[in-house]
């Protein structure tokens, strides 16, 4: 009964098991954070608007960029990802949501801040429906924990539109 | 030394009864390993629940060696979350981000357009020839929570097979050898 692989399977079987159930409680404590993130974005400029050579719309545009997202990181938090979608309605598609611009935020101190940045990721429609367009820009995060489950949530910002003909 | 003797002494007085019951005990934690996985799949809805990270293309959010928990529900894919697909031609399923989708109105079909945290492009050069888009046929789940380093178990093992047979013998014999 007391050899020395049951004692190695015991002590083992008991650390894994207290290591799972840390972990649970870390992910399950995140839980308890007060979360108030807040962020604003303008249009610079429309850099650029045409209608590409296989007939979709394509636009170009730089964006001021403010966000705190500081309240978002706790103890069991890795990293935060950030980023920008573009989001409107279009007769051929319910919803398209056209990433922007993204970044990782590693820690807290870089969670507050301002930038300016043309689009990241070309803001390409499928088929040629940008003209006077009105559409939402959202912040979205995803928080990814140390261990455990991960989050996201979003801020919607509407009253955006592109302009009535191509530049 | 003590332990090697006392082993080959309890194979030697190994009876027919007590073998039967070992046989018995082995094939319960085989069947309920089983019961587990199978289960697993049915309340994620995704055909392999637990994956683990092989590639670097999402650091420094999942590491080499993390195991991610999948889930396939009914809900549409949206921008930014991290799914797994498979691609024709293609063996291994890829975790990846979602930052493009467009999504039909009527149909709700859906067109999906991925990349890598940490890579520089997106994943169109992935895609089988001629494919710019990921429809819901190709995506295998999406990742809703991660466990870093656990892993690694199988990353050796499938790199050093040995590893797994001395793993898996030592388990036969400590399996045969007890006395409970």
């Amino acid at each position: 009964m007391h050899t020395f692989g049951y004692r190695a399977n015991a002590l083992l079987t008991f650390a894994v098991t207290a290591l799972a159930f840390i972990c649970a409680i870390a992910s399950f404590s995140d839980k308890f954070s007060n979360q108030n993130p807040s962020a604003e974005i303008q249009i610079l400029n429309i850099n650029r608007f045409q209608k590409k050579s296989h007939g979709n719309d394509e636009v170009s545009l730089t964006l001021d960029i403010a966000a705190d997202l500081q309240s978002l990181f706790t103890w069991n938090t890795k990293q935060v990802f950030v980023f920008i979608a573009a989001e409107y309605e279009t007769p051929k598609n319910a919803l398209n949501q056209v990433s922007l611009w993204d970044a990782i935020i590693p820690t807290k101190e870089h969670a507050k801040f301002r930038i300016q940045t043309s689009n990241k990721y070309r803001f390409i429609d499928q088929g040629h429906n940008l003209r006077g367009k009105d559409f939402n820009l959202t912040l979205h995060w995803h928080v990814m924990p140390k261990t455990g489950k991960m989050f996201a949530d979003k801020i919607v910002m509407s009253g955006y539109s592109l302009p009535d003909a191509y530049r | 030394m003590d332990f090697i003797g006392e082993t080959i002494d309890s194979i030697k007085s190994i009876k027919i009864r007590q073998l039967l019951t070992q046989a018995i005990t082995l094939g319960l934690i085989v069947t309920s390993a089983l019961m587990i996985w199978k289960a697993l799949i049915c309340i994620t809805g995704s055909e392999s629940p637990v994956v683990v990270v092989l590639s670097e293309s999402m650091e420094p959010g999942f590491q080499r060696g993390d195991i991610l928990f999948l889930q396939m529900t009914k809900e549409p894919i949206r921008a930014g979350e991290i799914v797994v697909f498979s691609i024709d031609g293609r063996e291994i399923p890829i975790v990846h981000r979602a930052i493009k989708v467009h999504e039909r109105g009527d149909t709700k079909e859906v067109d999906v357009l991925t990349k890598g945290d940490n890579n520089d492009i997106d994943d169109i050069g992935l895609y089988a020839e001629g494919q710019l888009w990921l429809n819901r046929q190709h995506i295998m789940g999406r990742a809703v929570g991660f466990l870093p380093y656990v892993g690694w178990v199988t990353i050796i093992m499938t790199e050093k097979p040995f590893i797994k047979y001395i793993l898996i013998g030592a388990l036969g014999l400590l399996v045969l050898t007890s006395k409970d």
